[in-house]
C-alpha cells in the first residue's frame, strides 16, 4: 500500500510538471527557429534585443490564444518574409538548397559504386 | 577518356563554386524585411495612449482616407529629428497621423509630446512592443502610409525631405 501511495505521489508530481512545461517547450522550440532580424546570426531565443524580447512576448500571447506552431510560423512569415525562419520551406527560391545535398549524395554514391563495386 | 574526364569535372565543380561565392560576395548581408506593399493592415486589440481604452486596430482606420502610421518613442533619437517633419505633415488636411508609442514610459512620452508638439490624431500605446510586430516593424522609427486599409508605402528609419515628397506624390 505504501508503495502504491508513493507511486501515486510520484506520478502526480510528474504529471503536474509536464502540463506546465509543455507550452514552455514549444515556445523555446519556436523562438529558436526564428531569426532575430536586427542581430544577425542569432535566433530570437538567444538574443536579448528589444525586437527579440517583443517577439518572445508575442509568441507567448499567440500560444495562449491557441495558435499552433505552424500557424505562428506562417504569421511571422507573413509579416517579415521567409528570412525570419531558420528552417525555410520548399519553394522556388529554396529548392536548390533542399535538393543539392540529395543530388550530391546520389552523385557521390554513383562514383563510389562505379569505382569500387564495378571494378571488383 | 577517363583521365580527361576527372580533371574536367573537378574544374567544372570548382568553377561553379567560385561563381556562387563570387556572387555571394557582392550581396549585402544586412537584411531588411520585404517591403510588402498592398498588404492589408493587421487586426489586433490595441490600447489607446490617453484613454487607455482597448480597441481593435482596424477600427482606427477609415476607408478612403490617407493615414500615416508612425512608430516612435521618447528614447529614440532619430524620432526627435523627424518630429518636425511629422508636425508639418499633420497640417495636411487629407492626411491623418496615427502614432504607436513603442516600449516607452507614459510620463516620458507625454513630456516628449509637450516639448515638441503632438502631430498624432490617435496614439496606440505599445508597452511590450507587440503592436509594432503586428505591423511587421522591427524598430523605431518606422512609418507606414495607409489607404483603404492597405499599406501602400513603408519607410524604415526617420522620414526626410525626400520621403515627404514621395508621400505627397502618392496621395495625389
Amino acid at each position: 500500500m505504501k508503495i502504491l501511495k508513493f507511486f501515486f505521489i510520484f506520478y502526480f508530481i510528474f504529471s503536474f510538471n509536464y502540463s506546465n512545461a509543455d507550452n514552455e517547450d514549444i515556445k523555446i522550440k519556436i523562438t529558436k527557429n526564428l531569426r532575430c532580424l536586427i542581430c544577425q546570426g542569432q535566433s530570437v531565443y538567444d538574443s536579448d534585443s528589444e525586437f527579440a524580447n517583443s517577439l518572445k512576448v508575442l509568441v507567448d500571447k499567440k500560444l495562449e490564444e491557441g495558435f499552433s506552431e505552424k500557424q505562428i510560423y506562417s504569421f511571422f512569415k507573413d509579416k517579415y518574409g521567409e528570412w525570419i525562419l531558420y528552417d525555410p520551406g520548399l519553394n522556388k527560391n529554396t529548392y536548390i538548397l533542399w535538393l543539392l545535398p540529395i543530388l550530391m549524395f546520389l552523385i557521390g554514391g554513383a562514383i563510389i559504386f562505379k569505382s569500387f563495386i564495378i571494378r571488383k | 577518356m577517363k583521365s580527361k574526364f576527372l580533371p574536367f569535372s573537378i574544374f567544372i565543380i570548382f568553377f561553379v563554386i567560385f561563381i556562387i561565392f563570387y556572387k555571394g560576395l557582392q550581396d549585402t548581408n544586412i537584411y531588411t524585411p520585404d517591403v510588402k506593399i498592398n498588404n492589408e493592415i493587421p487586426s489586433y486589440s490595441a490600447e489607446l495612449f490617453y484613454s487607455g481604452k482597448i480597441v481593435n486596430s482596424s477600427e482606427i482606420f477609415d476607408l478612403n482616407k490617407y493615414y500615416l502610421l508612425n512608430i516612435w518613442s521618447s528614447w529614440c533619437v532619430p524620432c526627435r529629428q523627424e518630429h518636425s517633419i511629422l508636425i508639418d505633415l499633420a497640417n495636411n488636411k487629407n492626411l491623418k497621423l496615427i502614432g504607436i508609442n513603442y516600449k516607452d514610459k507614459k510620463e516620458n512620452a507625454k513630456k516628449f509630446l509637450e516639448e515638441l508638439g503632438n502631430p498624432y490624431e490617435k496614439i496606440i500605446f505599445d508597452k511590450d512592443g507587440t503592436s509594432a510586430i503586428e505591423w511587421g516593424a522591427y524598430g523605431v522609427p518606422e512609418t507606414f502610409l495607409i489607404y483603404d486599409n492597405r499599406i501602400i508605402k513603408k519607410y524604415i528609419g526617420p522620414l526626410n525631405k525626400h520621403s515627404v515628397k514621395e508621400v505627397k506624390l502618392l496621395m495625389k
